[in-house]
C-alpha cells in the first residue's frame, strides 16, 4: 500500500502529507482534487452570478443611472408579492409548463417507439425528425407567426380549404387562442428533442426481456406496462426535468410572437423587460432570484417523487 | 494491488456521491445558470428582434422598417406651418449621392485640425454609405479625423451600448445618433448645445427643439424624422365616389366600410384600416396621434398625468369598435411591417404608418405602385391633423475630449444643405421646414407637399427621463387591453394611476 502503487502514480503532495490517514480517507481527498477544477468551474459561472443577483435584488441599483444606488433591504420583495402583472406571469408560464411538458412526452414516447421499431429508412427518419429541434427558436417562431397570420397565414387557409373554419381567426391576437396557438409551436419544436432522450433509453432495454415475456404469454400492452416502461424510468425522468425547466425559463417564443403584451408575458419575459428596457436591475434581479426558487421547487417535488435514487 | 485499489477508489466514489446527490448537484448547478443565463439572455438580445423598437428608424432604401422611435412632448400648435427663417438651402445645387454640399464651415474647424472625433452612425443601408461620404468630405475640408463606427441596429442593443459608455464615462464616442426618445433619459451625459447653436437651432421645427431641451439645455440637434401619417387608395376612393380622403376618424371609419363592403365580394381578405396595434413602442404612437386628434390630449402635460379624459376614452372605445369590423382582428399584433405587407398587397383601403413605406409602397415590384397617396391623418372635427414624431438627433458626448471639432462636425451634418443632401438622394425627412419646402426635396417626397401643415407631436420622453421605457409600456399594454376589448372607461384610470405612481 505505498504510495508508488497508487493509480496514476506520480506522488501527490498532498498524499505525501497525508500520512497516517486510512486508505479511504486518503481516496476521497484525492477525489476532492479531481472534482477541484470542476467545482471552481460552477463556482465561477453558476455562484457568483447568483450571489451578485441576490446582492443587487436587494437595492435600488439602475443601469446608466447618475444616482448613487442604495441598500433597500426587502422592498423589491414586498413590492414584487404584491404585482399583479406578475403574478400573471407566473400563471402564464406554468399553464404553458404544464401543456407542453404533457404533449411533449405523449407525443414524444409515441414517437420514440415507433422509431425504434425496425422499419426501412429509419436512419434517414431520425434525422429529420430533429429539423424543428435544429432551427433556432426565434426564426421558427417568426415562420410560425407569418403562418397564424390572420389575412396571408397559411393555418386559416388550409383550415378553410377542408371546412374547418369559415371565417379567418386571428390565432395570435384573440387571447383565448393565443395560448393554444404559442403551446402548439413548441411542442412542434421540442417534442423530437424529447422523442431522442426516450429512444436512446429504450435502445438499452435488452430484447431478451421481451423474449422472455412473450414466452410467458405476455400480450404487447402487457410488455410496455411491466417491461418498457419500468426500464424506461431514468431516461423519462431526465426527460421530464430537462423539458420542465426550459418552459419555465421560455423567453423567446413568447418574444417573438407577442412582444410585451400584457396578458401573454412570462416570467422570464418580465424579468427581461424590468432589467432591460425599465434599466431597473435592483428589482429586475429580484424577479430573477424568485424564478430561480419557483424552478428549484419543481426539481425538489420532481426528484422527490419520481424517486431519481432507485432509478 | 493497483487494479484493486481502483475499484475501491471507484466504489468509495460512488458512496460519497449517490446519484441522487450527483444528479441533484447536476439540476441545481443546471438551475443557477439558468438565472444567469436569464440575465445574459435579457443584457444580450442576441438574435432576438426587439419589438420594442421595431426595425429601423429611416424611410431610407434600406427597405427597414420606420421605427416608432420618437419622443416627446406636447402638441404645439402649427408647427411646421410657421415656416421660421428661410436659410439658403443652396437649391442651385444639384445634389447626386458623389457630390455632397461644400463644408461651409471650414475655416472655423480647421482650428481643430489635429483633433480625432468616433462617430457612432447609421449601421446598414444608404444611411450608412452617406456618413462615409460625408465624413470623408468633412476631413478632407477640416484634417479633422474621423472614425465612422456604425452603431448597433436594434435600437435597444443601441440604447444599452450608449448606456454603457455613459457609466463609465467613456471618451471612446464623440458624436452619436440619438433616437427621438432617449434626450430625456441622457441629458446628464450629453454636451450642451445652445451656446454652439444658438444661431442655428431657430431654422428647425420648435417641438423637435423642445423635445431635446432638457431643463434648459439643448442635449442634441435634430437630424432627420418621421411622423405618422394616412397612405390611402385613391382608385378604391374614386370607386366609392369619394373625393377626398377623410377629413375626421368618423369619416374614416365610414369610408372603409363602404369600401370594405364593396371589395369583400372580389376579395375576401380585404380590410378598410391597418394599424400598428400590437403591444409595443408603435402602439403607444399611434396612441397619441388618436388622443391628439380629438381633443385627448398628450398622455402626460407639464408634469401631470392626463390620460384618463372623456375624449380619450370616447376616441379608444372608438377604436375598438374598429378593431375585427373595419381593421382585422390581428391587427393588434401588427407592427408596422405587417401593416404595410397587408396594405401593400393591395388587401386594405387605409393604412396609418411612417413615410418609409411610401417608397416601398411605389415601387416597380408592387400591386398597388400608381393607385394609393398620403394625407394627413383624420382628426376630430375641431381638432388639428396630427402626427406622431419619430427620428434621429446628433447629439455630443459630455465625456468628449475633443468637443470643438465634434461640434463642428454636427454643425457641418445638420445644415439646411447637408439635410437637402440627404433628402434628395436617401429620402431622409428633414428637421429644417424650409428644406421640407425645398422644391429639389419635394420631388423626392412630393408627401411632404400635402403634409406640411401636420402639427407633430411628440411622446413623453422628455420629462419622464429614463423612465419613458415604463411609462410607455404602460400605455401601449393598457391601450392594447382596450383594442383586445376592454372599455378604457375601465382601463384608463388604471393607467393613469400607474403612471401616476411611477412619475411620482
Amino acid at each position: 500500500m505505498s504510495q508508488r502503487t497508487a493509480v496514476g502514480a506520480r506522488p501527490v503532495p498532498s498524499l505525501q502529507r497525508g500520512r497516517g490517514l486510512t486508505l479511504a480517507q486518503r481516496q476521497a481527498r484525492l477525489a476532492w482534487l479531481f472534482l477541484l477544477p470542476s467545482l471552481v468551474v460552477v463556482l465561477l459561472v453558476a455562484l457568483v452570478p447568483l450571489v451578485q443577483t441576490i446582492i443587487y435584488s436587494l437595492t435600488d441599483k439602475r443601469l446608466g443611472s447618475v444616482e448613487a444606488t442604495h441598500i433597500i433591504g426587502l422592498k423589491n420583495y414586498r413590492f414584487l408579492l404584491s404585482d399583479g402583472a406578475w403574478w400573471h406571469a407566473v400563471w402564464v408560464t406554468i399553464e404553458f409548463t404544464i401543456i407542453t411538458v404533457f404533449f411533449e412526452f405523449l407525443l414524444g414516447l409515441l414517437i420514440a417507439l415507433v422509431v425504434n421499431s425496425r422499419f426501412p429508412g429509419r436512419g434517414p427518419m431520425r434525422a429529420a425528425m430533429l429539423v424543428p429541434w435544429a432551427i433556432p427558436t426565434v426564426l421558427s417562431s417568426q415562420m410560425w407567426k407569418w403562418m397564424y397570420n390572420d389575412i396571408f397565414g397559411v393555418v386559416n387557409d388550409l383550415l378553410k380549404r377542408v371546412g374547418l373554419i369559415h371565417q379567418n381567426i386571428a390565432w395570435l391576437a384573440r387571447p383565448d387562442t393565443a395560448l393554444f396557438a404559442v403551446t402548439s409551436i413548441d411542442i412542434w419544436k421540442t417534442t423530437p428533442f424529447v422523442a431522442l432522450l426516450l429512444l436512446a433509453g429504450l435502445q438499452v432495454i435488452p430484447d431478451e426481456l421481451y423474449e422472455a415475456a412473450t414466452v410467458d404469454g405476455a400480450s404487447k400492452v402487457r410488455q410496455f406496462f411491466t417491461v418498457t416502461l419500468p426500464l424506461l424510468r431514468p431516461a423519462i425522468v431526465v426527460a421530464l426535468i430537462f423539458r420542465t425547466l426550459d418552459a419555465l425559463r421560455v423567453f423567446d417564443v413568447f418574444y417573438v410572437l407577442f412582444g410585451a403584451r400584457a396578458d401573454m408575458t412570462t416570467m422570464a419575459v418580465y424579468a427581461q423587460n424590468n432589467i432591460v428596457a425599465f434599466s431597473d436591475v435592483g428589482y429586475g434581479s429580484a424577479i430573477s432570484v424568485l424564478i430561480f426558487v419557483i424552478i428549484g421547487i419543481f426539481v425538489v417535488a420532481y426528484v422527490t417523487t419520481l424517486g431519481v435514487e432507485q432509478s | 494491488m493497483s487494479w484493486h485499489n481502483r475499484v475501491s477508489f471507484e466504489r468509495q466514489l460512488h458512496q460519497r456521491f449517490s446519484r441522487r446527490q450527483i444528479l441533484k448537484g447536476i439540476i441545481v448547478g443546471a438551475s443557477a445558470p439558468a438565472v444567469s443565463a436569464l440575465l445574459a439572455a435579457c443584457g444580450g438580445g442576441g438574435a432576438t428582434p426587439t419589438p420594442t423598437q421595431a426595425p429601423a428608424a429611416q424611410p431610407t432604401a434600406t427597405k427597414a422598417a420606420a421605427s416608432p422611435t420618437a419622443g416627446g412632448m406636447t402638441p404645439t400648435s402649427g408647427m411646421a406651418g410657421a415656416t421660421p427663417t428661410v436659410i439658403t438651402t443652396g437649391t442651385a445645387v444639384t445634389y447626386t449621392k458623389d457630390n455632397p454640399p461644400a463644408v461651409f464651415n471650414a475655416d472655423q474647424a480647421k482650428k481643430y485640425s489635429n483633433q480625432q472625433i468616433t462617430y457612432y452612425g447609421d449601421s446598414v443601408g444608404i444611411g450608412a454609405e452617406l456618413d462615409q461620404i460625408l465624413a470623408k468630405k468633412f476631413s478632407e475640408a477640416t484634417g479633422i479625423k474621423i472614425n465612422v463606427v456604425p452603431k448597433p441596429q436594434s435600437a435597444t442593443e443601441n440604447y444599452a451600448t450608449y448606456q454603457r459608455f455613459f457609466s463609465a464615462k467613456s471618451a471612446d464616442v464623440d458624436v452619436m445618433m440619438l433616437d427621438v426618445i432617449w434626450p430625456g433619459a441622457f441629458a446628464p451625459h450629453l454636451l450642451d448645445l445652445s451656446q454652439a447653436f444658438a444661431n442655428e437651432i431657430k431654422q428647425f421645427y420648435p417641438t423637435i427643439v423642445e423635445n431635446n431641451t432638457v431643463n434648459g439645455k439643448l442635449t442634441c440637434i435634430p437630424w432627420f424624422g418621421d411622423f405618422g401619417m394616412l397612405y390611402y387608395r385613391k382608385d378604391l376612393l374614386e370607386k366609392y365616389g369619394f373625393s377626398k380622403p377623410p377629413e375626421t376618424w368618423d369619416d374614416l371609419e365610414q369610408y372603409a366600410k363602404k369600401i370594405m363592403d364593396g371589395e369583400k365580394g372580389s376579395n375576401a381578405n380585404f380590410v378598410g384600416f391597418v394599424f400598428q396595434g400590437n403591444a409595443y413602442e408603435g402602439l403607444t404612437c399611434d396612441a397619441l396621434e388618436w388622443l391628439a386628434s380629438s381633443g385627448g390630449g398628450t398622455f402626460i402635460e407639464n408634469g401631470k398625468v392626463t390620460i384618463n379624459n372623456p375624449n380619450a376614452v370616447a376616441i379608444l372605445n372608438k377604436v375598438r369598435g374598429w378593431v375585427g369590423t373595419i381593421a382585422p382582428r390581428g391587427v393588434t399584433t401588427y407592427q408596422e411591417e405587417d401593416a404595410r405587407q397587408v396594405f401593400q398587397g393591395g388587401n386594405a383601403a387605409f393604412m396609418r404608418n411612417w413615410p418609409y413605406a411610401y417608397s416601398l409602397a411605389g415601387g416597380s415590384d408592387s400591386p398597388i405602385k400608381g393607385k394609393f397617396d398620403v394625407a394627413p391623418l383624420p382628426a376630430q372635427p375641431g381638432n388639428k391633423h396630427v402626427g406622431t414624431v419619430g427620428g434621429w438627433q446628433l447629439g455630443v458626448s459630455a465625456y468628449s475630449k475633443n468637443k470643438e471639432a465634434s461640434i463642428e462636425f454636427v454643425r457641418y451634418m445638420t445644415s439646411p444643405q447637408v439635410q437637402t443632401y440627404r433628402a434628395v438622394v436617401g429620402s431622409f425627412v428633414p428637421t429644417i421646414p424650409s428644406v421640407a419646402a425645398d422644391p429639389q426635396v419635394l420631388k423626392a417626397m412630393p408627401f411632404l407637399q400635402s403634409l406640411q401643415d401636420v402639427v407633430r407631436v411628440t411622446r413623453p420622453s422628455r420629462e419622464t427621463g429614463d423612465k419613458y421605457n415604463q411609462v410607455s409600456t404602460i400605455i401601449f399594454q393598457g391601450v392594447n387591453q382596450i383594442l383586445n376589448g376592454s372599455d378604457a372607461a375601465q382601463v384608463l384610470p388604471q393607467v393613469a394611476q400607474q403612471l401616476q405612481r411611477l412619475i411620482g
